[in-house]
């Protein structure tokens, strides 16, 4: 089941954000959400899970983005079993820490990707310092509603539902 | 992670291949539907002003239709006097019209993935244009149905150029900022004021010369032997729905000297 879930959370991740970034570049650039799915396994099942995630999702990325093939995945693995690790050590359950680890996490992320092509290709790194805090950011802000979807989505839905049904008890 | 590098006969690795053409598929599917929503609501919800609308285009249409009467004329009167001239006629390009399915799920690489591949003709290092300009060229893989296209503004990419006003030649490469190209390699003695407008010279064998680029936005002179030209491009990136794939294979910048010039150039295949 659980294998299940982060395999459906990483391909539609993987569909969103190709279809934003068809839909406007800008868009798509200040964003990740497969990064964004990948940190929120790690959270969420744990260090090992969080590794073959990023593998994953980044082998996938790579495939489909045209770039070189593993270097997306060689960063996603670093970060979601990094994210894992963190993630067992301190408490990440309120909204504060788990943003942090989003923002921080996504930038380590930018500087693997940037670092690993600068090495296969031969040259500087090129990182572009605030559209990489800006996507950060923006991905912090993601992985914060996307928790808060989860986890009070359900009960939010419940509740909704028993204030429907109350009300057409009163009418009667 | 290093089994996935193993390379198919093409040289492509097959698990790019395969997972590129499957995902395609599904990127296809999804762009469709939102198609078909956006198609719903454009064509029933949102049709607020469409009166007023349709008045102004009836009056524009009218006002085009005699500046097309003057213009039809004034081309006839150029074709007799190409044949006057014994002037050779340029041969339209054969295109493929391709629809943007997706755009890149990795930020910061600028390509996007079009509805048309290998089963219709398309190939690496395909130009592709839009009516504004040019927008980029075909990169491998090439699935079945499906291509991804690396944009002229790309930080990877880049044309060689000419200004139409002076001719100055030089090399258009894609840029982090804003605006998104930049024109190297232009002498600091040429000619190349802001305004100007930047064409493909087709010295590189993918993008057709004569196809607009941009205009220069900016052109100071530089520290070393270039100036530093920016130039804005002509096509907008942000909203790029179809695209026209240039049907002609690319040739080679610096022709062998063994090998027989390919007859599929631009311009002679018809």
């Amino acid at each position: 089941m659980k294998t299940a879930i982060v395999i459906a959370a990483l391909a539609v991740a993987l569909l969103l954000q190709s279809t934003i970034a068809g839909m406007s570049f800008a868009a798509g650039s200040r964003v990740n959400l497969v990064l964004v799915a990948v940190i929120y396994v790690g959270l969420a099942y744990g260090a090992v899970t969080g590794m073959f995630a990023g593998c994953a999702a980044g082998l996938v990325q790579d495939a489909v983005a045209g770039g070189i093939v593993g270097i997306g995945g060689l960063s996603k693995t670093v970060v979601g079993f990094f994210v894992g690790v963190l993630g067992a050590q301190f408490i990440v359950s309120t909204p504060v820490p788990r943003f942090l680890m989003f923002f921080g996490a996504s930038l380590v992320h930018e500087l693997c990707f940037q670092a690993l092509y600068a090495l296969v290709e031969s040259r500087g790194i090129r990182l572009q310092l605030s559209g990489a805090v800006i996507q950060a950011l923006v991905n912090g802000a993601v992985g914060i509603a996307a928790f808060l979807l989860v986890e009070r989505g359900p009960e939010m839905a419940q509740r909704g539902n028993l204030r429907r049904s109350s009300s057409v008890r009163r009418r009667y | 992670m290093i089994s996935v590098q193993v390379p198919s006969k093409s040289g492509v690795p097959v698990f790019q291949a395969v997972t590129f053409g499957a995902f395609a598929r599904v990127q296809g599917g999804t762009s469709g539907v939102l198609r078909g929503v956006g198609s719903v609501w454009e064509n029933y919800v949102w049709l607020r002003g469409v009166r007023a609308e349709n008045e102004e285009l009836k009056r524009q249409v009218t006002d085009l239709s005699v500046r097309f009467q003057e213009q039809r004329a004034l081309a006839q009167r150029a074709t007799r006097l190409q044949e006057l001239l014994s002037l050779q006629t340029s041969t339209s390009l054969p295109t493929l019209a391709a629809e943007v399915i997706a755009g890149n799920p990795n930020p910061g690489m600028l390509t996007v993935t079009i509805g048309k591949g290998s089963a219709d003709g398309v190939q690496a290092d395909m130009a592709v244009v839009a009516p504004a300009g040019v927008v980029g060229r075909v990169i491998g893989p090439t699935a079945a149905h499906a291509a991804r296209v690396q944009l002229l503004i790309d930080r990877n990419a880049a044309a060689g150029a000419y200004t139409e006003r002076t001719h100055a030649g030089g090399m258009v490469v894609g840029v982090d900022h804003d605006p998104a190209l930049t024109m190297d390699l232009v002498s600091n003695m040429a000619d190349v004021k802001p305004g100007d407008l930047v064409m493909a010279s087709g010295v590189d064998g993918i993008y057709p010369k004569g196809f607009t680029i941009g205009r220069v936005e900016s052109s100071e002179r530089g520290s070393g032997l270039y100036r530093a030209i920016s130039v804005r491009p002509s096509v907008n990136f942000s909203s790029l729905d179809e695209v026209l794939v240039v049907l002609v294979p690319a040739r080679s910048a610096v022709p062998e000297d063994s090998a027989p010039t390919p007859a599929a150039t631009v311009g002679t295949v018809k």
